[in-house]
């Protein structure tokens, strides 16, 4: 894999994630326990949504650079290979509304369902710390676009980071009913975790580079935070177990089909409109 | 509404302060529920600051301000409407003395 081809993959892992994470938080809005959280996920989920556009910008960008050999090779969608065989340039909203599920580089994490707050917060808690760990390294890439999303991004993932905790603890610490449904989300979603912490091939070749992160530097502090986290909310933390992978290389649950359904199915059935 | 009507089950309610910028005091932005005060000041940054209108926030738990009852805006107030030379507008001002 070549350095450009890897930074696509790379960007385009991290844009994928914060919007599809974002676009399961904004499903709350409306539908949050009270107002104040209702607006607090929603703050959040368009925080995850400026990142992602920020990124799919740049992974726009280096795309429209590649050779045009190159780019044939990088998506199956068929609608993204038309704007390519007609000689044009593809931007933020095509890569976001018009790639298939096997082009998605989101972690599995990410698009697991919202089923109740507790699934929700341990989510984003799992995420958010990784995200903080992550960002706070990439502020040293060598890359400067990546470089200055980190800077503007880590602002607000501190932020994330600590509604997601304290959320936690508030569950994991609250009364029967909250500790109970809170120790099962920690259950089910634990085996999504291994690939937020595990890398692939295109991240160790922008580590190689200089441009990417240690994940493996990074493991221990995430894992550190977590059992943090997990003694102050008295949770368990789950059998060490077989982890879920492949996310980042377009394997996904059956969640990402839907979500997806929902997200492009304007585009897809009206092409170019705007409102 | 008594105290004993209250939901049991609804979080406290708190009065948001807002101070605008730098220099500035902190004034009355509106009220929210939470469930203890860490919460209210999150709660309060993601509803009342989230279009750049403050730098600092406080919150007070609502049953802990006491305010002036209505009913006694006569006594309490109207006895000032003819007290004119309380202000200090009986004064010839000098023109050597500038911005007053």
């Amino acid at each position: 894999m070549n350095n450009q081809r890897a930074l696509l993959d790379y960007t385009l892992h991290l844009a994928d994630d914060a919007l599809i994470i974002g676009h399961r938080l904004s499903e709350w809005c409306g539908h949050g326990p009270i107002l104040e959280q209702d607006i607090a996920i929603t703050n959040t989920a368009l925080d995850h949504l400026g990142r992602a556009r920020s990124l799919y910008q740049y992974a726009a960008a280096i795309f429209n650079g590649m050779p045009a050999e190159e780019k044939k090779d990088c998506f199956t969608s068929i609608a993204i290979q038309n704007i390519v065989s007609n000689g044009e340039q593809i931007d933020e909203d095509d890569l976001a509304y018009l790639r298939d599920g096997w082009d998605f580089r989101n972690t599995q994490l990410a698009e697991q369902p919202n089923n109740d707050w507790a699934y929700t917060i341990t989510r984003s808690f799992f995420y958010d710390v990784s995200n903080f760990y992550f960002f706070t390294a990439l502020q040293k890439s060598n890359d400067e676009t990546l470089a200055a999303i980190a800077e503007k991004s880590l602002k607000e993932i501190t932020y994330h980071v600590r509604w997601s905790s304290e959320w936690m603890i508030r569950l994991g610490d609250g009364t029967e009913e909250s500790k109970e449904r809170l120790q099962t989300a920690v259950n089910d979603l634990w085996m999504f975790t291994g690939e937020l912490v595990k890398m692939n091939e295109a991240e160790r070749v922008m580590l190689a580079a200089g441009t990417g992160v240690d994940l493996e530097a990074i493991k221990p502090l995430w894992q550190q935070q977590i059992a943090t986290i997990f003694s102050e909310a008295n949770i368990d933390t789950p059998p060490t177990a077989w982890m879920q992978e492949g996310g980042k290389e377009g394997r996904h649950t059956e969640h990402l089909g839907y979500i997806l359904a929902e997200l492009q199915f304007m585009q897809r059935a009206y092409p170019n409109m705007e409102w | 509404m008594s105290q004993d009507k209250v939901n049991k089950n609804e979080w406290p309610l708190w009065e948001v302060f807002i101070r605008s910028k730098a220099g500035l005091d902190h004034k009355h932005a509106g009220s929210l529920h939470a469930a203890d005060e860490q919460m209210a000041i999150e709660n309060a940054r993601d509803v009342y600051t989230r279009r750049m209108e403050g730098v600092s926030i406080w919150v007070v738990e609502s049953k802990y301000i006491h305010a002036s009852d209505p009913d006694e805006s006569a006594s309490l107030y109207d006895p000032a409407n003819d007290k004119i030379y309380r202000h200090p507008t009986f004064y010839n001002l000098p023109d050597e003395v500038k911005y007053m």
